[in-house]
This record gives structure tokens, C-alpha cells and sequence, in this order.
């Protein structure tokens, strides 16, 4: 199994009771609870961060794209993937995506992306995704229009990519005379794409067909296992056998001596991740047109917007893994068999966790799980790999 | 009390439902963004004069969300291709709220089908500076008591209309109008400039109480439009045909009779 450390970059010094206060961390929360000097630090911090676990054998670090919250620090990822780019020696470097469709100029991402994989000769992974629904409240962009802006401004950069340009676009939503951008990627024909989401099924089956990693975003690991069958079921139907590297779990792993002692360190950081950053109301999370009806429907009757967790139900559920290192191998073994996964996103920061704790956590992962799972494949969908 | 008819009527393909009602002089309504719904007292009390005649848009409630349906412009379009197929003339043309946007862009580009326009809590134009609720932050019931002035009948709405028979229509209506309104939020910034050119009577109908589109709004227009008449009625929010039938009535009704003796 591969490791990559992905980092929320949140605003860890939030007023978790302002955000409660403010139903959300998210588009509404004044940016006036920002302040420059500590958040300056903590770009600093993240990126030390992102250095260390390349130095302690991560096989990747992942940035991604929020917009308007204390949630994570990185609108424009491209910033600090630039940072690493030449900080980060060995490990891969993956943005988790850019989201496309906030975009009136998606040939820039084409751009960007090739000069990433340029500066890293070649260890550039490039994450396209639709960005959550709180992204169109933030960016003034119509949800109705998500899935198609996605599906032709992926269009766009792809060809940008693999055809000799110029060339000219013509779309319904992207006009281009001259499609012709410099650099060209380092990786031919192009980066390899990973697509994360929270499961949708028409997103799991056109990453299957398109050969696409796919990423699961934060979910009980029942969850997962189904979502990643689904996309073994659609790449049968597309005519080829999934292999356990197209499949990538995002989830959260704190290790320490003992199951108590993890519980106990992990849990105000885990629980302030989840029932503050991460909350906000089902209108925020979901626009009209945003995913369809009966998504809508589904995720309404749910309530999974105002719902709570603690940290035993995070852990129950198999959204995160918490405790000693033999307990963390075997959850983690347990739960690759499950659901036939080969790379492991994994957040070693969560929350309000400060640096030295995450420092711990991450030397933790890296001498107790890393090199248990090196060369473990999924039992079960060994055969199918082979 | 008139009676009326519910069907369907096809516009060059795209299938719409329509209610009638009443015989007399056409006037068309143009529902907001909740929908057409069901025949309601000012559409009765408004048929003892009128043939009244409200479409349901396409992309709304049982009609036809046809692939053509991109923006404002598109169901402006859409209404001058329906009066002509319904060969309507000399026709008193009420928009409420999102309906109001649609007349008024119908307006700018023909009015040779028109007899007069009333636009009620009208969207369409952005008056800078003037607070105004996010619907697409508020949840099912207070965008429902946004609607009124009176929170009483705001709290029968609220259990009148939040059920779940209608949460599949609702979220239809929910998606089309986030279509058309998302982005600029319930304008078209370049309609003010074109609004000189409505040549009909025109009147605005707006609640004293409107938080969606405050009275503010009826001066933008009565300023961009030339001879209108503004009617700001108290103690009403942004719905006076709903909240205010009897005084909704008798200002449109007054309204048309004044510019029928005058021509």
C-alpha cells in the first residue's frame, strides 16, 4: 500500500465557539476571525509538515481546494504545491483537485499543472473535482451548471495535453481560438488523473471508464468498500479489470502507545475536524442542481449536515483509525481487504491538532504502520490483481 | 365564482401546463419562482373580469424542462413564441416576482402583443445597497415566511405548503430557478438599460414589506420605465396577490380599467 500524507491545511486557532455560533465554518464565518500573523505561521508549519513526511517515506503529500474557510487554508493550491515542488524530494505531489467548474478559464489549470509536473520532473498526480456545493454559494458560481462545466473543461485540459496545438475549442460553456499552452506536461501523455468524491455514482462510474483513480472522500468504511465495488463493476462493464492502485481511501489515522491514550489525544482535534470545520447546513452543502433530485432527497432525509460524532463513532464506523499501532495494523489491514484498496490518503493533522502532536503522529505512522503495509496488497483482490 | 380549466399546451414541442379561467379581456400571469400552483383567489376574484390565462414555465412544476432552458432570456423568448400561438392580443401581462423578470424582458423586445404589463415584487434589475435575503441560504420553511409581512399567515403557508407530496415539484422549481437567477443573483444587468423602450401602461404592485425585493426595487423600475405607475401596499411582504388579494385586485383591476378608458 502506498501512503500519502493530505493535508486539510485548516485554520487550527478558529473560535470553535464562533463557528458553532455561526451554524458553519464556511462562506459566512468572518474572515475578521482570521488573523495574518498566526495564519502565516501555520502556512509555514503545514508546509514543514508536508517536507517531513517526505522525509520519513510517505510515497506522497496531497493539497486540495477550498474556498471562504477556516476548513483549510488553500484556494489556490497551486501556490503551495509550488512551494513543495522543489522542498519535497522523492515523495509525489498531488493536488486533490482543482475544482473545475469555479473556473471561467480552465486552460489556467491545464497550465498550472504542467508547469507542476515540469518542476517535479514527473511526480505531479492532478486531481480535477467538482469542488462541494458550499464553493458555488463562495464563488458566485451556478450549481446547475457543475456537472457539464466539469465534464468540458476536463475535455478541454485533457486535449490541451495530448493534441498538438493550436487548436481551437468550441464548447458550450469554454471558447478558445488558440489552445496551445507552454510548458507541455513532463509525464507522458499526460499526469496521472485522480478524481475524489464523496460517492457519486455517475462520478464512480466515468472515473472507471476513464481509468481514473478514484478517491474517497472521508466515509464509513462500509461505505467505501461499496463505492470501490461499484467502480470495480464499472470497469468490468468498460472491458478491463480494476487494479487496487486506482482505488484511494482518504481517511485519518492517529497512532499512539496505547488505544486509550490515542482515544484521548485524538479526540478534541478529531471532534472539532468533524462537528465544527466540516458542519454546515444541508443548503449550504447542497444547491439546487448541485447532484440530482434523488441524491438531494437522499442526503435531505439523512440529515447528515446536522448530525454530531464523537469519536467512538468515527472509529466504529471505520471513518477514522485511532489507537496503538497493533491496533492501527489491523484495522488498516482489516479494512484494505474490505474494500480492496491500495493507497492510503491519509491526514496526520486534523482539526485544532498543533505541531508537535502531529509531528509525533506522523514518525508514529511512519515507523509502526508504513513499512507493515509496503508490500501488502488486498487479500482477496490479490487474484484480481494478478 | 369563475370557474377554470387545467391542461397542457405545446410550444413548438416543449409541453407546458396551463390554467384558464373566466372570459373577457386576456391577461396572462406569469408565476414566480414557487411555481404556478393551484388556481388561488386572486386568479378567481381576477376572472370575474378577464380570461385569465397562467402557463406553468417550462422547467417548472409538470412542464417540460426542454434542453433550450439556459437563462431569463430563453423563457422571454418562450412566452412571445406562446402568445403567438395562442394568437392573443391586447393582452394585460402580470409578472410576479421571477415571473416579473420575464415579462419585463418579454417587454423590452415586443409589446406589439401587450395592453398593458404589471410587474408585483419584481426581479429582473439590482438597486445597489439595498439589503436583501439569500434564499439559497434559508431552509424550506423561512423561505416560506420570507414570503409574507404577517407571520400568522406565514405560519398556515408554512403548514399548508411544506409537505412532502410536493417536495419532488418544489425541488424541480428549486433547480430551474437557480438556473436562471444563481449568478447575478435575480438580475440581468444590462436589462435596465433596454427597459426605456416598454410602451404599454405599465404598473408596479409591491408590498411596503418585501425583504426578497424591497420596495426600493418598484422605484428602480418606476425610474427605467417610462409613464409607470408605482402601488406600494402596507403591511405586505413580497406576495401582496397572496398576502393582500383584495387590494391586489382592486389596484390591477383599477389599473386596466384606467387604461382601457383611456384608449
Amino acid at each position: 500500500m502506498k501512503f500519502f500524507n493530505f493535508h486539510l491545511m485548516p485554520y487550527r486557532h478558529a473560535d470553535l465557539d464562533a463557528i458553532e455560533r455561526n451554524g458553519s465554518a464556511w462562506v459566512t464565518y468572518s474572515n475578521r476571525h482570521y488573523d495574518p500573523q498566526k495564519g502565516a505561521e501555520l502556512y509555514h508549519e503545514y508546509l514543514d509538515q508536508m517536507e517531513y513526511a517526505d522525509r520519513l517515506g510517505f510515497d506522497g503529500v496531497c493539497l486540495n481546494e477550498h474556498h471562504q474557510t477556516a476548513y483549510g487554508m488553500m484556494p489556490i493550491p497551486g501556490v503551495l504545491a509550488g512551494a513543495l515542488a522543489r522542498s519535497v524530494k522523492k515523495a509525489k505531489l498531488a493536488i486533490l483537485g482543482r475544482a473545475l467548474p469555479l473556473l471561467n478559464n480552465p486552460l489556467m489549470v491545464a497550465e498550472e499543472y504542467a508547469m507542476l509536473d515540469n518542476l517535479t520532473r514527473g511526480r505531479f498526480i492532478a486531481g480535477f473535482v467538482r469542488g462541494i456545493g458550499a464553493e458555488y454559494h463562495a464563488m458566485g458560481i451556478n450549481p446547475t451548471l457543475s456537472q457539464d462545466r466539469f465534464a468540458e473543461a476536463h475535455d478541454l485540459i485533457m486535449r490541451a495535453w495530448t493534441e498538438p496545438g493550436p487548436f481551437a475549442f468550441e464548447g458550450k460553456h469554454y471558447h478558445f481560438n488558440y489552445v496551445n499552452p507552454w510548458p507541455r506536461p513532463y509525464q507522458q501523455p499526460h499526469p496521472p488523473v485522480w478524481v475524489p468524491s464523496q460517492g457519486s455514482s455517475s462520478t464512480i462510474k466515468w472515473a472507471a471508464t476513464m481509468r481514473y483513480t478514484y478517491a474517497q472522500t472521508l466515509s464509513p468504511i462500509g461505505v467505501v468498500a461499496r463505492f470501490f465495488q461499484a467502480y470495480r463493476d464499472e470497469a468490468e462493464k468498460a472491458g478491463y479489470q480494476a487494479s487496487p492502485d486506482q482505488l484511494a481511501w482518504s481517511n485519518t489515522i492517529y497512532v499512539a502507545d496505547t488505544d486509550e491514550k490515542a482515544m484521548r489525544e485524538a479526540r478534541p482535534h478529531l471532534e472539532a475536524l468533524t462537528n465544527r470545520f466540516l458542519k454546515m447546513p444541508t443548503e449550504m452543502l447542497l444547491p439546487p442542481g448541485y447532484t440530482n433530485i434523488e441524491s438531494m432527497k437522499r442526503v435531505r432525509a439523512a440529515k447528515v449536515t446536522g448530525k454530531t460524532s464523537s469519536i467512538e463513532d468515527l472509529v466504529k464506523n471505520g471513518v477514522v483509525i485511532v489507537g496503538s499501532p497493533n491496533t492501527v495494523r489491523e484495522r488498516l489491514a482489516e479494512y484494505q481487504d474490505l474494500a480492496g484498496f491500495n493507497t492510503s490518503l491519509t491526514k496526520t493533522q486534523f482539526g485544532t491538532m498543533p505541531d508537535d502532536m502531529t509531528r509525533a503522529n506522523m514518525a508514529a505512522i511512519a515507523q509502526e504502520i508504513l513499512p507493515h503495509f509496503r508490500d501488502r496488497l488486498p487479500q482477496g483482490a490479490k487474484e484480481a490483481a494478478e | 365564482m369563475a370557474d377554470h380549466s387545467t391542461s397542457t399546451f405545446t410550444v413548438n414541442g416543449c409541453t407546458i401546463g396551463l390554467m384558464r379561467g373566466g372570459s373577457g379581456p386576456p391577461l396572462v400571469v406569469l408565476h414566480g419562482a414557487s411555481g404556478a400552483g393551484t388556481w388561488l383567489p386572486f386568479m378567481a376574484a381576477l376572472a370575474e373580469k378577464f380570461e385569465v390565462i397562467v402557463p406553468e414555465h417550462p422547467g417548472f412544476g409538470a412542464s417540460d424542462t426542454p434542453d433550450w432552458l439556459d437563462n431569463i432570456h430563453d423563457l422571454a423568448y418562450f412566452y412571445l413564441d406562446f402568445l403567438d400561438a395562442l394568437d392573443l392580443t391586447g393582452v394585460h401581462l402580470v409578472g410576479l416576482s421571477l415571473g416579473g423578470w420575464v415579462a419585463a424582458e418579454l417587454a423590452v423586445r415586443d409589446t406589439a402583443r401587450l395592453a398593458s404589463l404589471t410587474l408585483v415584487g419584481a426581479a429582473g434589475i439590482h438597486v445597489k445597497g439595498v439589503a436583501q435575503i439569500d434564499p439559497f441560504l434559508r431552509t424550506d420553511e423561512q423561505r416560506i415566511r420570507d414570503f409574507f409581512h404577517d407571520p400568522k399567515l406565514a405560519d398556515d403557508m408554512v403548514a399548508r405548503l411544506l409537505t412532502p407530496e410536493t417536495e419532488d415539484v418544489a425541488m424541480k422549481n428549486r433547480v430551474t430557478t437557480a438556473k436562471l437567477v444563481w449568478q447575478p443573483r435575480g438580475y440581468d444587468p444590462h436589462l435596465g438599460k433596454w427597459l426605456h423602450r416598454i410602451n404599454v401602461p405599465t404598473l408596479l404592485i409591491w408590498g411596503a414589506n418585501d425583504r426578497l425585493f424591497p420596495f426600493e426595487y418598484a422605484y428602480a423600475y418606476h425610474k427605467l420605465i417610462p409613464g409607470s405607475e408605482a402601488v406600494i401596499i402596507p403591511e405586505c411582504g413580497h406576495v401582496p396577490n397572496i398576502e393582500k388579494p383584495e387590494a391586489f385586485v382592486r389596484e390591477l383591476t383599477g389599473f386596466i380599467h384606467r387604461v382601457r378608458a383611456a384608449t
